[in-house]
């Protein structure tokens, strides 16, 4: 399990978004001009994937909301949008979080980083995903992002976990078409425990 | 037989993107101008809408209208309406959409509208409203009756009416006590065989009831769509397993010519039955964006998900079973009485057939009725009917068994069908039928012998259950349109109007037209995914149909284009066509190799010939669909088309078989699955990998299925308790082992030009059977009879506080 992600931490975190995630709406303006009272937007600078971008952002706005709707990013999916499924999985400073479930206000001296994020420069998949194209793990893969993210936090905090140990680490993210076996397979070779 | 591409792992096209998140869904789209939609739905589980007071919401800046029951066409009890007025059946019924600037703003305006509704009593569990005098969940009555008439317009729905049946308290009684209910009326009858002097004939004679409680698909990609209008076309990105086959049926909800409905579906984040064919909702967002003007996204919640997006019907009944003192099963009789929900048919019939094909009964009767409550709307799910009754039928099987004093495994392989088998009420033929040899494999895999021979007692508080379970699906169809165009620069577009639901069923499938052209994979590009490629009409994507038959169509587009090409070479070189080959992505004289020209330079001549090779003309039986593509492909290359005319008879069988031993915690009622072996009768193994991950995710839903997913009602008030998925609880990987192991028998089919047959749905029958029967076998055969069986239910029997199915209950705890 990702030491980094203790049980304490991610509850406080929900526990400080849950305004956001009490709420379905997604405040995607096509216009840009309506927005709930009182929810004032600021300018941020926000790390993603490497990057700096400028956004406004709403006091309550998670940060699924910013990445998919206003910096474009709908690699992050919204299965639940509360804290349900983890299709929404993302890095901040290299622990995985739930995006539906955390205020963009929250990450903003953090480095978010997305599964569009992950090639290398030159376009090479990066090992887990590498490694997932190679065991077939995606099915419908509207859980892929999430189950991508998550294997990247764990492999970043224990290289070569035991799929026993990668079993309880991806446990936060849901598959519902079962591919479970399938991914653990990925998590494995992307270890490098499976030839 | 030794294959090109037929049993070889390949990379599906999509699967890059999808771990990359390139691979876009409905809710990914954005259209320059788009409004957003959301729905306002019932709080009530039963009554009429007598006004609807939009006003205050019309009147906020930046709302655009609301589009409500009366913008459709009336959609006539018990047709599942996209939106409710007069017959509100179920909370979280949408009852009208509203569309503003912002989705923020849409779900402000929703707040805003003050509907009045008029309440009328409500069920949420089917014997409720059987019994005289109990409510119903319709004004007109509680069961569905099916009839010749057209269907209601602006729906999908075939001709079907709400009727009334009533049983007496003593019918209804007999039956909450797992007794035949004596004289009852059903909806539905059949059988076949000598029942009674069959019975008579039997030695070991069981009786049960049973109850199984549906449950929701939960697709994790909600049906969220987004449509918009444009130079007299409508683009819909929107969310279904099928794509061409539900074309005309989008397009007819959406009272538009075919042709001008553009309908782009790349992927589709899971369906499982739900999405096979276009669902009401689509009918909101496409003429909502009509009647706006506007690009239209009508977000779907995972609540309103629950609620819209159908759900497995259940199962309360009684059987009877009779063995004989060969250990074949004499007789059956089963009454079966599905809960439709608010609407949607039972799978009664389904069930029984279950038993026909898996244990070969020599008679048998069925008999079912179809009840509605109001309670969310229920329709195929994953091996609709069959998966449930394999559920609740393993442990039964196994208690006769044990009765009769047989070896579970020896007494299935006894029953199994054969090449020779017989399925259903008209005991019709199979195309073919390994499923003794799946069951030898799969005990060997198991190592049977050896597991049923430990000791039950593992610890003082843990002990063993070792299962066996069979699935079942028809698994093929036929009919179907197969097209192939191939370019002057020699690249073979195989284009398939198959659904990209997360099998990789689109791309395996036109992997038969690769291996009939012996062509290069790499030079292939499937064509999928959105109706402006030119997609062919294809088989819908449900009841593991897939594989037999579209690899049929695909075959016979390529023969097509062979012969196309072969003729091609005739003009070019003489002699007959019987005189060429085809090898090296080239035809060629087969005495003189030199003669002969690439694929590309056939394509180039194709279009300089015209006619049926470049696609100006094209066979008169092929469907509408296909017709369209080829004419908007004309003169482009060469084009094969045809029309899967290939013989077939019987019934195409999907089977499986597999064994599960676990470790059962007595004192939590919790337990470990400590070994899955699973072994799937589907015929060739078209993708190894992708039968891999069928076999695996299908056991998920096994053990899903068997012990946590279930519908759970207030029947105080109607309320749903658990909408939400993790409440509905499908399992986690902490819920399953941490190894599977599968695998095929891959043995051909004999009506598949590459020999294969179709296993979604069986890999979750097979899955839950064993379960519930490690449950039955771990507790000394105790029999719950019931799907899901929780840790409670475990606890509470071991308590001895008698927890069983007992008088029926169904969607509560």
């Amino acid at each position: 399990m990702n030491p980094k992600l203790t049980r304490r931490r991610f509850i406080k975190g929900v526990i400080a978004s849950s305004a956001a995630a009490a709420s379905t709406s997604l405040w995607y303006s096509a216009i840009g001009a309506d927005r709930p009272a009182g929810a004032v937007e600021r300018l941020l600078s926000l790390n993603v994937n490497g990057q700096t971008r400028r956004v406004d952002v709403a006091p309550q706005e998670t940060l699924a909301h910013t990445l998919r709707y206003k910096l474009g990013l709908t690699g992050t999916k919204l299965g639940c949008n509360r804290g349900e499924c983890g299709a929404c999985t993302v890095l901040a400073d290299d622990v995985n979080i739930y995006a539906c479930s955390t205020l963009t206000h929250e990450v903003s001296n953090k480095a978010v980083m997305t599964v569009e994020g992950l090639r290398a420069a030159d376009g090479t998949l990066h090992p887990v995903q590498a490694a997932f194209v190679q065991e077939l793990s995606p099915a419908c893969g509207f859980c892929t992002s999430g189950q991508v993210m998550s294997a990247v936090a764990l492999l970043k905090s224990n290289p070569r976990p035991t799929r026993e140990e990668a079993r309880q680490a991806m446990s936060g993210n849901l598959c519902r078409c079962g591919a479970y076996d399938h991914y653990l397979n990925g998590v494995m070779r992307a270890s490098g425990q499976l030839s | 037989m030794t294959y090109m591409h037929i049993g070889k792992d390949f990379t599906p096209p999509d699967v890059e993107a999808k771990v990359t998140g390139a691979a876009r869904y409905a809710e990914d789209f954005k259209k320059d101008g788009m409004v957003f939609a959301r729905l306002l739905t019932s709080p009530i589980p039963a009554g009429r809408v007598v006004s609807i007071d939009a006003s205050a919401a019309l009147a906020m800046p930046g709302v655009l209208g609301i589009f409500t029951a009366d913008d459709l066409p009336e959609a006539k009890p018990p047709a599942n309406p996209a939106l409710a007025k007069e017959w509100v059946t179920y909370i979280g019924q949408p009852i009208l959409a509203v569309a503003a600037e912002s989705d923020f703003l849409a779900e402000e305006a929703l707040s805003k509208i003050v509907v009045e509704y008029q309440r009328r009593p409500f069920v949420v569990d089917p014997l409720d409203t059987l019994v005289e005098g109990g409510p119903d969940p319709y004004p007109m009555g509680n069961t569905l009756i099916r009839n010749s008439g057209e269907a209601a317009a602006g729906t999908t729905a075939s001709g079907t009416d709400v009727g009334r049946i009533k049983w007496s308290i003593d019918q209804v009684t007999a039956f909450r006590n797992g007794r035949e209910p004596v004289g009852a009326q059903f909806g539905s009858e059949w059988e076949f065989g000598d029942l009674a002097a069959q019975f008579a004939a039997c030695t070991t004679i069981i009786e049960e009831p049973f109850v199984t409680i549906g449950q929701p698909h939960h697709s994790l990609e909600s049906r969220t769509g987004m449509a918009y209008w444009e130079n007299g076309k409508c683009y819909f990105h929107g969310s279904l397993q099928s794509h061409t086959v539900g074309h005309a049926a989008l397009a007819g909800m959406l009272e538009m010519d075919p042709a001008n409905l553009v309908f782009i579906n790349e992927n589709t984040g899971g369906g499982f039955g739900s999405k096979i064919f276009p669902y009401p909702i689509m009918a909101v967002t496409g003429r909502f964006s009509r009647a706006l003007n506007r690009p239209v996204q009508l977000r779907i919640t995972r609540d309103e998900e629950f609620y819209i997006g159908s759900a497995r019907s259940g199962m309360q009944g009684w059987i009877k079973i009779g063995l004989k003192d060969d250990g074949r099963v004499g007789a059956v009789d089963v009454a079966i009485i599905n809960d439709a929900g608010s609407g949607g048919g039972g799978s009664g019939s389904s069930s029984a057939e279950h038993i026909t094909i898996m244990f070969q009964p020599e008679a048998m009767r069925f008999r079912g009725l179809s009840l509605y409550t109001n309670t969310t709307p229920r329709g195929a799910q994953r091996g609709p009917g069959q998966n449930e009754m394999a559920a609740v039928l393993a442990p039964m099987m196994d208690k006769a068994a044990n009765q009769a004093g047989l070896d579970r495994v020896a007494f299935r392989r006894t029953n199994a069908p054969r090449m020779d088998g017989k399925i259903g009420e008209r005991q019709g033929g199979l195309s073919s039928s390994y499923m003794p040899e799946a069951i030898d494999k799969a005990a060997q895999m198991f190592n049977w012998e050896q597991k049923i021979a430990q000791p039950k007692q593992i610890s003082a508080t843990k002990v063993r259950g070792i299962g066996v379970g069979q699935g079942f699906h028809t698994a093929g169809a036929n009919g179907y349109d197969g097209l192939i165009r191939i370019a002057p620069d020699g690249t073979i577009y195989l284009h398939t109007g198959v659904g990209n639901l997360g099998t990789y069923s689109y791309a395996g499938v036109v992997r038969a037209s690769a291996e009939a052209l012996q062509c290069n994979w790499d030079n292939c590009v499937v064509v999928h995914g959105n109706s402006e490629l030119n997609l062919p009409h294809s088989t819908y994507q449900g009841g593991s149909n897939t594989i037999f038959t579209e690899t049929r169509s695909s075959h016979v587009a390529a023969m097509d284009i062979i012969a196309k090409m072969k003729e091609i070479a005739v003009a070019e070189f003489g002699g007959a066509v019987e005189d060429y080959s085809i090898g090296g992505e080239r035809v060629f004289l087969t005495s003189d190799n030199a003669k002969g020209m690439s694929f590309g330079e056939a394509a180039q001549k194709a279009i300089e010939m015209g006619g049926k090779y470049s696609g100006m003309e094209f066979p008169e039986d092929i469907n509408a669909t296909t017709k369209r593509s080829v004419q908007a492909m004309a003169g482009t290359g060469l084009i094969g088309v045809a029309k899967d005319l290939l013989p077939r008879s019987g019934a195409v069988p999907g089977m499986a078989i597999a064994f599960i031993e676990i470790e059962l915690d007595t004192e939590t009622g919790k337990f470990d699955i400590l070994d899955y072996s699973a072994v799937a009768e589907c015929g060739t193994v078209v993708h190894p990998q992708g039968l891999s991950q069928a076999m695996n995710g299908g056991g998920v839903w096994g053990f899903g299925m068997a012990q946590s997913e279930r519908h759970v009602y207030d029947p105080q008030n109607g309320l749903p308790a658990n909408v939400g998925l993790y409440q509905s609880k499908p399992p986690t990987y902490l819920d399953v082992p941490v190894n599977m192991n599968t695998a095929g028998m891959d043995m051909p089919d004999p009506q598949s030009p590459v020999g294969a047959k179709g296993i979604g749905e069986p890999a979750q029958g097979c899955a839950v059977a064993a379960l519930m029967s490690a449950f039955s076998d771990a507790l000394d055969g105790h029999l719950f009879n019931r799907t899901p069986v929780t840790a409670d239910m475990i606890v509470n029997h071991i308590a001895q506080n008698g927890h069983n199915t007992g008088n029926l209950k169904t969607n509560t705890f």
